[in-house]
């Protein structure tokens, strides 16, 4: 499963400058990628920068906080900022209605900025990819959503190692969990296995659990490009 | 008491001697430029002690403006503080002095490593809120240009304290003073402690206290008899296995000897006087030995584990990935062992630990002990409690010790309590007045209930 995400990834990236976020396996991405492709590079490039820019500019000011690249309010569709990385102001009109998911993927949030995010009461769903600020700190953090979080996506974060993982046990209502490519946990593995049992009710996205394992003997003659051991 | 090791001179009229340095002093003191010179001379004719012919760089400065007596965390916090918050850059001349380079005792290196905000005392809480902010910045404070950043590590899954029925009441006390401070504690029962932790055998616990690891976002910030008041002029600082040692000149001595405190303290003279009498009066910390066990337990408590706290004083955590745990027990006053050396009773794990382990986490029934190792507290025997500022009566010597194995965490905030102290003359940011040494004469306890 990691293989193919990655790749995703990197696409989104590449034509958004990774402001656009990425939207889940169970999403259609068609729409969005034959948008793309039409650009010339010096647009996107220039839409790339601006959004960071403006980004940046969000996350300075904490008190904007709902500033995320998508909102999902209940019931409605996804909030996304258009072409030049502003959000309509409808949204605005929207402040009564609980957020249900937040996609702050890429975003540089960091342990002070979680606290808008923790202000969300009814959030079902929080993808923090790639975000490289984030760590095992801020994951001691989440454990005011326990009662509502049910899907929470950590893929690519450099900075989360199996400690900070070890905290997600307070979120019992969670259901899907991605901790797929983590480059800073020592044993991927073994530590999906060890989450896999913390967090019995959860579907578990994670590195291949025969990854790292050493072959024996038997298999290293045999194939060595096999993965599983005997 | 003049020829002691620490030159003591009693406060004598103007305040001259102590406070000039070499550096500043505008005044021409003749009669001790002197005295300096001729000194200096008859060090220099043969038999004297400066001989230019040799090298001495191996040894300490001759001036120093705070010599901080102890290297461990506690010393080294002291004077990393002091020099960030000294007010024109550079003007403070620290000096640590260690005596063991390796560390091979120091109470720092062994300690099991855990953080908490559940302690009694307010002061105690403040000063985890603190050093768990120092300790999350960490890359903000102490990074060096050009090298990695740091990584200390640091497993955030809390503290569960468990409590019998006796103390059921006292917990519920902590926890409401705890959340005053600002920390984030959870009270659970029996009940919500099993759904939580299905490895927990809850046979005898009536409250639980889960700590979250929280850090202080708000900090506020914190007078006849006659007495003969003294000053530390010289510090004289032995050379490894030589006789050799060097009088360093100092305005300020800050004890954070750790376990060895007592000592150093007596060495200063404090305690030296009628029984009663705030002369008489000793610093009460000593060496205490304390004993860390490292087992294996393959069916042990999974990654969640917090550091758990039995009622009974047994304490244990997980380490790393492979099923390890770290634990041990203090043992009760009559058992205590001696201190003379670090060696490992295995029989203590076998008679006092592994029992309530067992009671405890079914699952311990089986473990295997991979090692032990064991170091000391500076245990404060009056209230468990620290020892922080000046003593009332040596008027230069700061203390910075006495955490009776909590030391280790409230390290970065207690250092910058002592460089207040020193260089602006009262606490500003947490306020320590009730941790000062007045205290043991006055016999006004601080109890620390929450020790482990």
């Amino acid at each position: 499963m990691a293989a193919p995400r990655a790749s995703l990834h990197l696409v989104a990236r590449v034509w958004n400058g990774g402001t656009r976020g990425i939207r889940g396996p169970s999403r259609v991405l068609a729409p969005e990628g034959n948008q793309k492709e039409g650009r010339s590079l010096l647009r996107f490039l220039a839409d790339r920068f601006h959004d960071v820019e403006v980004l940046r500019d969000y996350l300075l000011r904490k008190q904007v906080m709902k500033v995320n690249q998508k909102n999902r309010f209940q019931g409605k569709e996804w909030i996304r900022p258009n072409q030049r990385g502003h959000f309509s102001l409808d949204f605005l009109k929207l402040q009564a209605v609980p957020v249900e998911a937040v996609d702050a993927s890429g975003c540089a949030i960091n342990y002070q900025g979680l606290d808008s995010l923790l202000a969300l009461k009814e959030l079902q769903s929080l993808w923090l990819q790639h975000c490289p600020h984030v760590d095992d700190w801020c994951l001691s953090r989440l454990h005011p959503l326990a009662s509502s979080l049910q899907e929470l996506s950590l893929a690519g974060c450099p900075r989360i190692s199996e400690r900070g993982l070890a905290c997600l046990h307070h979120l019992w209502n969670l259901r899907r969990l991605d901790i797929s490519d983590l480059p800073a946990v020592s044993n991927p593995g073994l530590t999906r296995i060890l989450v896999e049992e913390m967090l019995p009710n959860c579907e578990v996205l994670g590195a291949d659990w025969a990854q790292g394992l050493k072959l024996g003997p038997e298999e290293q003659s045999r194939d060595p490009a096999s993965p599983m051991p005997a | 008491m003049l020829r002691s090791a620490l030159l003591l001179g009693l406060g004598r009229g103007p305040l001259g001697r102590g406070l000039s340095t070499h550096r500043g002093g505008s005044t021409l003191d003749w009669e001790r430029k002197v005295s300096e010179i001729k000194k200096k001379i008859q060090s220099i004719l043969p038999g004297g002690a400066w001989d230019p012919l040799y090298n001495t760089s191996y040894l300490p400065p001759e001036h120093a403006d705070v010599v901080i007596v102890g290297g461990g965390v506690l010393g080294l916090s002291v004077a990393y503080w002091l020099k960030k918050l000294e007010k024109p850059r550079g003007a403070i001349r620290v000096l640590v002095v260690e005596r063991d380079h390796t560390y091979s005792r120091a109470s720092t290196v062994l300690s099991v490593g855990g953080i908490r905000q559940q302690f009694s005392v307010p002061e105690n809480v403040q000063l985890s809120l603190f050093s768990v902010d120092f300790l999350r910045n960490i890359n903000e404070y102490l990074a060096v240009v050009d090298d990695p950043p740091l990584d200390i590590q640091f497993n955030p899954s809390g503290y569960l304290l468990l409590a019998s029925e006796k103390g059921a009441a006292i917990m519920e006390n902590n926890v409401k003073v705890q959340r005053q401070e600002g920390a984030k504690v959870c009270l659970m029962s029996p009940e919500q402690l099993r759904n939580k932790f299905p490895w927990i055998n809850t046979e005898g616990v009536a409250l639980a206290s889960y700590g979250f690891v929280s850090s202080s976002h708000h900090m506020e910030t914190m007078s006849g008899e006659e007495v003969n008041l003294k000053r530390i002029h010289e510090v004289h600082v032995k050379i490894d296995q030589s006789l050799e040692y060097q009088p360093v000149e100092c305005a300020i001595v800050i004890n954070a000897a750790g376990a060895w405190s007592g000592q150093v303290a007596e060495l200063a003279g404090i305690g030296k006087g009628p029984p009663g009498t705030l002369q008489g009066t000793k610093l009460p910390v000593e060496l205490r030995k304390r004993y860390v066990y490292l087992w294996h337990c393959p069916q042990g408590p999974g990654l969640e584990t917090p550091f758990v706290i039995d009622p009974s004083g047994t304490y244990f955590r997980r380490e790393g990935l492979g099923q390890n745990y770290l634990g041990g027990c203090s043992p009760t006053e009559e058992e205590e062992p001696d201190p003379g050396n670090l060696e490992v009773d295995h029989d203590f794990f076998q008679d006092k630990v592994w029992p309530t382990l067992a009671q405890r986490v079914p699952a311990f029934e089986s473990l295997k002990v991979r090692s032990a190792w064991a170091g000391y507290y500076d245990y404060n025997t009056f209230d468990q409690n620290g020892v922080v500022g000046p003593h009332p009566l040596v008027l230069n010597m700061y203390f910075a010790t006495g955490f009776s194995g909590h030391g280790l965490q409230q390290a970065p905030a207690v250092g910058r309590a002592v460089a207040e102290m020193v260089l602006e003359g009262h606490f500003k940011t947490i306020n320590l007045s009730s941790f000062l040494f007045s205290r043991f004469y006055l016999g006004e306890k601080v109890q620390e209930r929450n020790i482990i």
